[in-house]
């Protein structure tokens, strides 16, 4: 296993292009990873020679595909190290996994009065769902802030837990600041108490390898088109102690045991939360994703872009006016910032001219923009398929484009 | 000047730029020069949320005529913007109900006038011809 990145980018062919005349640089990343052609090919070669609905029938398709289906469940076991595959459920994304968890563990644990701990750093997707849950059950939301630095604060969390915490809801790594934040300490003193973790793994695990076990984490979710793989599929893991006496989320087929009129009994886990004919062309293509990254060493992986990272950093910040938001210890490719006097919306298009691609907005996350007091900001996010040069493409643009104004 | 006339006057000026840097800082220029909104109706009532950029629109109809005043926290937006006053504003319901800002596209910007672009641009449009609609309306109501 070696890291060549020239034959790492032929694997991703849409990154050879010219966007508004200029070679490609892209660094949004964060939002969306490209998809390399092993997944493409897995995901046509199975539409064209194979499909056929999964469970359900005994014809040589539908068999084949409930074989390629159990078995990218089972990649994906093998790639958390979880226990057993009927703790992987498929989703079709993390947003959909933390409803999931929000909705039936909700139901199940949480009644008036109870207390449900998020971070100030969540992205939307890990506040809603538990918003909705809280006024539901008339429970209440609370929140471990962040320091200056972009990093949790951990005597407040040991504050913030109390005999009413049913759970804790922690990103991996932060969407704006890319801290990489200390799970394994969180779950460790949550479970001092007895008191479940889920981990939203959508940033953190196209970064870094999980071990559900060594991690001790009862809930664990990620999408699959942030790590290389498609769109409208995503995991959720959770321990069995747990998804057994959750109730089931979605109604429908596959999911029932028996059905009469009077009562419907459910089927085991995993097939009690994936109700209806799940995204197995998704789940296909993300098992032949998982394998991709599994191709490559990944302590050479992670150290090309922390390189990334680190040289952006460096180069950033000898821009005058420009503030860089999130500058934790530990931090995952996210970098993002604003420079004084330039509207994110304006370096944004001005940017994509010159064919360089990073995300600009809210970024899904209103209170880490409300912590900084700003409207908006640009972010450039990593993957291991970019290069050196084109940080240095990026930060010769932002000097250029800064004379605009 | 008709709305047209004033629309192909904006066409002719950007034609001469054969670099897009020098169409964006012309916009840039009209965003800076640009007069700021009256503070009192720079408030929510009159703004208009986009993701990535927000517009603020006020306006007032006296004598046939709706005038309108904005504003957008993003430059390239507040340089469209600019434009966009300059063929709306003064202008009666009917002027404004009939024409198009074709010049958007004719510039070479249309993007920021598609409904994928959450900058505001596009409901700010939707909402001069919506006031101009009701104004419309209540004048033939007062004939």
């Amino acid at each position: 296993m070696s890291f060549d990145l020239l034959k790492i980018r032929k694997d991703f062919p849409i990154l050879d292009q010219k966007v508004n005349g200029k070679a490609l640089v892209y660094l949004d990343n964060a939002a969306t990873s490209q998809r390399p052609v092993q997944v493409i090919e897995r995901m046509n070669e199975f539409s064209l020679k194979t499909n056929g609905n999964i469970h359900r029938a005994t014809h040589t398709f539908a068999n084949k595909t409930t074989e390629a289906f159990e078995q990218a469940r089972e990649i994906v076991r093998s790639y958390l190290n979880a226990t057993e595959s009927a703790e992987v459920i498929f989703t079709s994304g993390t947003t959909e996994s933390i409803n999931l968890v929000a909705h039936s563990f909700g139901d199940a644990f949480i009644h008036e009065g109870d207390e449900v701990i998020v971070t100030e750093m969540e992205h939307h997707a890990n506040i809603v769902p538990w918003q909705m849950m809280c006024e539901r059950k008339g429970a209440k939301l609370k929140v471990i802030p962040f320091n200056e630095k972009g990093e949790l604060s951990m005597d407040a969390l040991d504050s913030l837990i109390t005999g009413k915490t049913k759970i804790i809801a922690v990103t991996h790594v932060s969407n704006v600041l890319g801290t990489l934040n200390p799970i394994a300490t969180i779950i460790e003193k949550a479970h001092l108490k007895n008191i479940p973790v889920l981990i939203d793994g959508a940033q953190g695990a196209p970064h870094f390898q999980i071990d559900v076990q060594a991690l001790d984490c009862d809930f664990y979710t990620f999408s699959g088109h942030k790590i290389y793989g498609p769109t409208g599929i995503g995991v959720l893991y959770g321990k069995r102690k747990w998804l057994d006496q959750m109730p089931p989320f979605l109604g429908g087929g596959e999911m029932i045991d028996r059905v009469t009129f009077g009562k419907t009994t459910f089927n085991e886990i995993p097939y009690k939360f994936e109700a209806g004919t799940p995204n197995y062309v998704g789940a296909i293509g993300l098992g032949a994703a998982i394998e991709y990254i599994q191709s490559h060493d990944h302590s050479v992986v992670l150290k090309h872009e922390q390189n990334l990272l680190q040289f952006a950093t460096k180069k950033l910040k000898t821009i005058n006016g420009l503030t860089i938001y999130g500058e934790a210890s530990k931090k995952a490719g996210v970098l993002s910032f604003n420079i004084e006097g330039i509207h994110p919306f304006d370096l944004g298009t001005l940017l994509d001219q010159l064919g360089i691609a990073v995300r600009t907005g809210r970024l899904c996350a209103d209170p880490v923009m409300d912590h900084f007091s700003v409207e908006n900001m640009v972010r450039s996010s990593f993957s291991f398929y970019n290069t050196l040069e084109e940080v240095e493409v990026f930060y010769q643009a932002l000097i250029r484009l800064k004379t605009m104004f | 000047m008709t709305i047209d006339e004033i629309q192909q006057e904006i066409i002719d000026d950007f034609a001469g730029f054969e670099d897009w840097m020098d169409k964006y800082s012309l916009l840039i220029e009209l965003g800076n020069e640009m007069a700021p909104i009256d503070v009192q109706y720079k408030v929510d009532e009159n703004l208009i949320r986009g993701c990535q950029s927000r517009v603020w629109l006020h306006q007032e109809y006296l004598d046939g005529t709706i005038t309108f005043e904005a504003e957008s926290d993003a430059l390239i937006v507040k340089g469209l913007v600019a434009l966009l006053l300059k063929i709306y504003s003064g202008r009666t319901p009917h002027e404004i109900l009939a024409s198009e800002p074709r010049f958007i596209d004719e510039i070479g910007l249309r993007q920021h006038l598609s409904p994928t672009r959450s900058n505001g641009l596009l409901a700010m449009v939707k909402q001069m011809k919506l006031y101009a609609l009701a104004y419309e309306k209540i004048s033939t109501k007062n004939n």
